[in-house]
C-alpha cells in the first residue's frame, strides 16, 4: 500500500478575518457550530488513511495548539507518526531559506522521516469533504509528478479573486497557474506529490532563492513537470474574508450543502467537549438553525447558527446571526446580521443590527 | 509503587430486570440516560471529579456493549498507567470458578486487583444510579470519624421508605440498625448504595462471609449486617442532592422528565462537574423552518421537521415533517417518518418509525409505551406497553 502524509501549510495564509483572526490564525477559527477552520484538513486526512500530519504554523497559534492538542480528535496521537505541529523555531546561521521554506527546510526531518511515499500538502481555508486516495489514485493512474485539486465553480464568489486558477488541457493536465478571475477553475490549495520528488524540489527551491515553494517549485516547473488536475465535485467552500465566513455560515443552513461536508461515511471530526445536550425551554422559538450542545434556549432564534454553550434570554430575538461559544446573550436583546466571536455578553434590551451583506462582528470576549 | 488511598469498585454486572427490553442486550448500567448519557457515566464521573482515579467496573450480565463502551476509560480520564478503570468479568481459577454469586463475592473473588493497590479505604459503588456526588467529601467523613465502614444515606419520603434498605442511626450518625425494605420504618434515611470500607476491614469480612456456606454474599443482607453485629463502627453519611434509581421504565422516564424543568435538581450544564461519556462526534443538530420544539433536550447530529414537545433526544434521531413527539424519550438514531404521533414512550435506540405510525397513550398518569426491538419497521397504529 502507499502511504501518504500530511502537511497542513499555514505559512501564506493571511489573516483575514478581521475581528475573528485579531488573536487567532485563520485555521483556528471557529466554523458551523462546533468546529474550527482547520478541522476539516486534519479531517479530510485522517479519514483518507494519512497516519502523519504535520501543521506548519506561523503566527498567532496558541489557540491552535490548544486545539489540535497531540491529534487526539483525530486518532492522531500515535506511536509511529501522528501529529507534528511544527511552529517556526530555527537557529541555523547557515540556513538561507525564505517563506514557507523555511518550513520545509528545517523541518526535512519530518519528510525524511515520514512513514509515506506521497505527501499531501493542504491549506485551511478549502472547507470540502475530501477522499485524498482517490487523488493518489488518479496521480498514479496519468503517473504524474504533481496533482493539484481543484473546484469548478458554478458562481464566481469574491473570496476566488485571492486563489489561483488552472488553465487544463483535455488531458486535464495543467498548462497555466495565474489569478484570472474569471477563470472558474478554482485551485483549492491541495496538492499531491512523490516524497523524493518534493525533497529534491525543496532543495532546488531554496538554492535558487525561492520563497514560496508552490509557487517557485511547482508553478514555475509548469513546463518541466506533469502537473495534473484533479476535479474535487463535492461540497466545496472557500472561506478567506468575513463576508465569504458569513455567506459559507449561513449555507450550512441548506440541506445540500450541510448533507455534502457532515452526511457521509467520512465524519468531521473536533476537539470534544463534554457539554450536556441543547435545552429548549417552554418559550423557546427555534427554527431554521444550527445548534451545538450545552445551549441554553429561552427565546427565538431563526436562520443562524449557535454554537456549544450558548445562553439565550427570554424575549430575545436572533436572526441571521452566528453566536460562538458561551455567549450569554440576556432577555430582551435583538441581533440581526450578527457575528458574535467567543464569550461576548449582549446585555438586555440591546440591539445590534448588521447589514445582510456585512455582518456587525463583535470581537471575542466583549461586554455591550 | 505507592499504594493508593481509595480505589472504587464499580458493581455493573445486574440485569435490571425491571427495565424490560430495554436491557434485552445490555447490563442496566449502559442504559441511555439524558439525551446523551448511559448511566455508568455518573458513577463514573463522579469519582474522576471526586479525584478517585483507580476504579474496577465488576460485569457479568450482557456485557459486550458495557465493555466496548469503557474501553480504556479515555472519556473519563481513567486511562493511567498505574490505576485507571479496570473491567473485571467472572473468571477460572485452579480451583474452580464460576459467575459471581452477589455483589460481596464479586468483590471477594476481585480481591487479588484491590491487594495490588494496597488501598487504604475501598469504595463501593452501582452503576443504577443517577446522582453527581462528591465522594472525596464522603471520604473526609469517613475518616475524620475513623469508622470502618461508612454509608451514604438520603432522606426519603416516609411512605416510599418500605422500597429502600433502611438505616437507623443516633444523633452522632452512627448506624444502630439496618433494615432492608421494613414492613414499618423506623427511619427515613435510605442506603444509597454507596459505600466507603476501611480496606483491611472489607478483606476481613469478605473472607469470613466467603466461608460463611450459609450467606448469600450481599452486602446489604450479609456484609452490613455482619459489621454491625460486630459493634463495628458504622457511619451514616448524610447526602442531600438530587439521587434516583431508574430500576424501571417509569422511573427511568421520570428522571428524564426532571431534566426538562428549568432550573433541574440535576443540572447537567456545570462545569465544575461535568458528566463525561462517550463522544459520537456528529454535526451540530438542525432545526428546520417548519420544526416547534418546546421545553426539550436535544443532542447532537438530530435533524428536526416536525414537533418535540417536553421530550429528551439522543444524538442522531431524526424527526420528519408533521410529526408530533410529546412526553417521550427517543434514544439515539431513531429515525422517525412523517405524520407520526408519539406520546409517553421510550423509543430506543435505531428503531424506526414508519409514517402516520401512533405510538403511546397521552393520558396522564397511563403507563409508559416501550418501544424496544431494535432496527424494526413499525406498522401503522403501533400501540404497546
Amino acid at each position: 500500500m502507499d502511504r501518504i502524509a500530511g502537511i497542513i501549510n499555514l505559512d501564506h495564509e493571511q489573516d483575514l478575518l478581521d475581528e475573528l483572526t485579531y488573536f487567532r490564525c485563520g485555521a483556528a477559527v471557529p466554523f458551523a457550530g462546533r468546529y474550527r477552520m482547520i478541522d476539516f484538513a486534519v479531517s479530510n486526512m485522517a479519514n483518507s488513511r494519512i497516519e502523519s500530519v504535520a501543521v506548519f504554523a506561523r503566527r498567532k497559534y496558541r489557540s491552535l495548539m490548544d486545539h489540535l492538542e497531540q491529534g487526539k480528535a483525530w486518532d492522531l496521537d500515535r506511536k509511529r507518526g501522528g501529529m507534528f505541529i511544527l511552529p517556526p523555531d530555527w537557529n541555523d546561521p547557515t540556513d538561507i531559506s525564505k517563506g514557507d521554506l523555511q518550513h520545509f527546510h528545517n523541518n526535512l526531518d519530518f519528510l525524511h522521516r515520514a512513514w509515506a511515499d506521497y505527501i499531501l500538502v493542504s491549506g485551511s481555508q478549502n472547507i470540502c469533504n475530501i477522499d485524498f486516495q482517490e487523488v493518489l489514485k488518479e496521480h498514479k493512474e496519468v503517473d504524474a509528478d504533481v496533482t493539484v485539486v481543484y473546484n469548478r465553480v458554478d458562481e464566481l464568489y469574491p473570496e476566488y479573486q485571492l486563489a489561483h486558477k488552472l488553465e487544463i488541457d483535455q488531458n486535464s493536465r495543467v498548462t497555466g497557474i495565474h489569478n484570472d478571475h474569471s477563470s472558474i477553475n478554482v485551485y483549492m490549495d491541495m496538492y499531491l506529490v512523490k516524497k523524493d520528488l518534493m525533497i529534491e524540489l525543496i532543495e532546488q527551491c531554496i538554492a535558487h532563492g525561492g520563497s514560496h515553494f508552490f509557487l517557485d517549485g511547482i508553478k514555475a516547473k509548469l513546463a518541466e513537470l506533469h502537473i495534473h488536475a484533479y476535479e474535487y465535485e463535492g461540497t466545496h467552500a472557500l472561506v478567506n474574508s468575513v463576508e465569504s465566513y458569513y455567506r459559507n455560515s449561513c449555507k450550512l443552513l441548506e440541506a445540500d450543502q450541510h448533507d455534502g461536508l457532515f452526511g457521509n461515511e467520512a465524519p468531521i471530526f473536533t476537539k470534544v467537549k463534554n457539554e450536556a445536550p441543547s435545552k429548549y425551554l417552554p418559550s423557546s422559538e427555534v427554527t431554521n438553525t444550527l445548534v451545538a450542545n450545552g445551549c441554553v434556549i429561552e427565546g427565538q432564534v431563526e436562520d443562524s447558527i449557535l454554537f456549544r454553550g450558548v445562553k439565550i434570554g427570554e424575549g430575545a430575538i436572533i436572526k441571521n446571526s452566528i453566536i460562538m461559544q458561551r455567549c450569554e446573550i440576556e432577555p430582551n436583546a435583538v441581533l440581526e446580521n450578527v457575528i458574535l466571536d467567543k464569550d461576548c455578553k449582549i446585555s438586555a434590551g440591546r440591539t445590534l443590527i448588521g447589514a445582510p451583506e456585512k455582518p456587525f462582528v463583535v470581537p471575542k470576549r466583549k461586554s455591550m | 509503587m505507592k499504594n493508593k488511598e481509595c480505589v472504587a469498585m464499580l458493581l455493573a454486572g445486574g440485569q435490571g430486570t425491571r427495565l424490560k427490553s430495554l436491557t434485552k442486550r445490555v447490563a442496566k448500567p449502559a442504559v441511555y440516560f439524558g439525551g446523551k448519557y448511559r448511566i455508568i457515566d455518573f458513577p463514573l464521573s463522579n469519582c474522576t471529579n471526586s479525584g478517585i482515579d483507580t476504579v474496577g467496573v465488576l460485569t457479568q450480565y450482557e456485557p459486550l456493549i458495557l465493555n466496548d463502551y469503557i474501553g480504556i476509560g479515555s472519556p473519563w480520564d481513567l486511562d493511567r498507567k498505574y490505576g485507571g478503570v479496570s473491567v473485571l468479568p467472572p473468571f477460572m481459577q485452579s480451583d474452580g470458578g464460576g459467575w459471581y454469586t452477589g455483589t460481596a463475592n464479586a468483590i471477594y473473588r476481585n480481591l487479588q486487583f484491590l491487594n495490588q493497590y494496597e488501598p487504604e479505604h475501598v469504595l463501593i459503588l452501582s452503576g443504577d444510579h443517577i446522582y453527581k456526588m462528591d465522594y472525596s467529601e464522603m471520604l473526609e467523613h469517613h475518616k475524620e470519624s475513623g469508622a470502618d465502614c461508612t454509608i451514604s444515606v438520603i432522606e426519603v419520603p416516609w411512605e416510599e421508605a418500605n422500597r429502600f434498605g433502611i438505616m437507623n442511626a443516633n444523633e452522632q450518625g452512627r448506624i444502630t440498625e439496618f433494615d432492608e425494605k421494613p414492613e414499618h420504618p423506623k427511619s427515613n434515611l435510605a442506603s444509597m448504595g454507596v459505600y466507603i470500607f476501611r480496606g483491611d476491614v472489607l478483606k476481613q469480612y469478605l473472607i469470613e462471609d466467603a466461608e460463611n456456606e450459609n450467606s448469600s454474599h450481599d452486602f446489604g443482607k450479609d456484609i452490613i449486617p455482619a459489621l454491625l453485629r460486630d459493634y463495628k463502627k458504622m457511619m451514616a453519611y448524610r447526602f442531600d442532592g438530587y439521587w434516583k434509581d431508574v430500576g424501571t421504565v417509569d422511573s427511568l422516564w421520570e428522571a428524564n422528565m426532571d431534566l426538562l424543568k428549568k432550573d433541574p435538581d440535576l443540572n447537567l450544564n456545570d462545569g465544575e462537574w461535568r458528566i463525561y461519556s462517550k463522544n459520537p462526534n456528529q454535526p451540530p443538530q438542525y432545526l428546520a423552518p417548519t420544526a416547534k420544539v418546546k421545553n426539550a433536550l436535544i443532542n447532537e447530529g438530530c435533524r428536526i421537521h416536525g414537533t418535540v414537545d417536553t421530550s429528551i433526544i439522543f444524538y442522531g434521531v431524526q424527526v420528519s415533517d408533521s410529526s408530533v413527539v410529546k412526553d417521550s424519550v427517543i434514544m439515539p438514531d431513531v429515525k422517525i417518518g412523517k405524520n407520526v404521533t408519539i406520546n409517553r414512550a421510550i423509543i430506543s435506540k435505531g428503531t424506526v418509525i414508519e409514517d402516520g405510525a401512533v405510538i403511546g397513550d397521552p393520558t396522564p398518569g397511563s403507563e409508559i409505551t416501550l418501544v424496544a426491538e431494535e432496527g424494526s419497521v413499525l406498522a401503522s397504529n403501533y400501540v404497546n406497553t
